[in-house]
């Protein structure tokens, strides 16, 4: 049976509202896959690595978090503090022998941009390269 | 403050591999300040830990995620006592004090560090921390401009600078300020510099711990 990953995209209110303005069939019609679920946060600031490990522990093989241009986050420092967070996640999965390329961060503009898909859609190529979350199954892939 | 830093996951969850029910424990005190221990770090390692186990396999590990007022007094550590019962083994996250007072005070618990105690330092600025103070038992910063030779001078000198010291950086990393050419500064702009005239008679170590484990006892607080 061929693997479709679980992908979980926390992102900044600011960054994807117009994004989620849009219905799940518009979006697929962009090109955004099936399998990426969009998790909206009032700010990239107020995405905690708690967040981020959940959505691993809740069944997610890969994980896009995504903030606004750094320079020009609605709150200041939001897009650059979930940045260090998630530098914070991919070490210690490093630290686990777990691919840190599972999670990543993109600071795109805000708007409807082809970028936020294609953010959302390369990590799902890239996650259908590593195969399933070693922390299913006991790591077992 | 005490300085701490997380131990590397792997690690950690390897310590608590045959444990079922973990009682992850963070100190309000100086670990939080220097984000290694307080509740948010807690957090984040509790669910490191679930992680760990859920790539390692074996059986599910239950985590109970609490943080004391602080773990260097008995009267806070008394409110484990909640939790009796309750977990297999405790990862402490805060410095060593807290691991041994636990493991002192409760005989039959099994508790694992969660961070390396580093040293007493100070914040300067922003998620940067510096060794200030050696805890040596026997302090000289009136004779030094406040400025600590113990902790700051590589070799600990009583009266330095040594050959060593280029241009005011110290031998050992040119990023490394020789905290000798500053004690020779600050008591230079102070009109105070013949005080180092007077050469620091050979030190007796033992109130730094090579005489053994230190106590203090004030008979003015014992009940």
């Amino acid at each position: 049976m061929s693997f479709v990953p679980d992908i979980q995209v926390l992102c900044c209110h600011y960054t994807s509202q117009q994004i989620l303005a849009e219905s799940k069939d518009e979006l697929a019609g962009d090109g955004l896959p099936e399998n990426v679920t969009i998790n909206r946060f009032a700010c990239g600031g107020k995405i905690r690595e708690t967040a981020i490990l959940k959505a691993f522990e809740d069944g997610a093989d890969g994980v896009c978090v995504v903030g606004c241009d750094p320079e020009k986050c609605h709150n200041v420092m939001g897009s650059k503090r979930a940045a260090k967070r998630v530098e914070a996640v991919r070490k210690s999965l490093a630290e686990m022998a777990v691919e840190v390329d599972r999670v990543e961060m993109f600071q795109l503009e805000r708007g409807f941009h082809p970028e936020f898909v294609k953010a959302a859609a390369d990590m799902n190529e890239r996650i259908m390269g590593f195969g399933p979350s070693p922390f299913k199954n006991g790591g077992k892939k | 403050m005490i300085i701490a830093e997380r131990k590397p996951v792997n690690e950690i969850v390897n310590m608590i591999r045959d444990a079922e029910r973990v009682l992850v424990l963070g100190c309000r005190g100086c670990v939080s300040v220097c984000s290694a221990g307080g509740q948010r770090e807690v957090e984040i390692l509790a669910s490191l830990l679930r992680l760990g186990r859920l790539k390692e396999g074996g059986k599910k590990l239950t985590t109970i995620e609490a943080t004391l007022v602080r773990q260097c007094d008995r009267e806070y550590i008394e409110e484990m006592d909640k939790w009796d019962g309750e977990y297999d083994a405790v990862v402490s996250m805060a410095c060593g004090v807290g691991v041994n007072f636990i493991a002192s005070l409760r005989p039959h618990a099994r508790v694992y560090p969660a961070v390396d105690t580093t040293f007493y330092g100070a914040s300067p600025e922003q998620g940067v921390w510096r060794e200030l103070c050696a805890g040596c038992g026997h302090c000289v910063l009136h004779h030094t401009g406040g400025l600590c030779p113990v902790a700051r001078c590589a070799k600990s000198l009583m009266n330095g600078p040594c050959g060593g010291s280029q241009n005011g950086k110290c031998e050992i990393n040119k990023e490394v300020p020789c905290i000798w050419q500053e004690i020779h500064d600050k008591l230079e702009d102070l009109g105070r510099n013949s005080e180092l005239d007077a050469i620091a008679p050979i030190r007796d170590w033992r109130s730094a711990g090579h005489g053994g484990p230190r106590k203090v006892v004030r008979e003015d607080l014992t009940v």
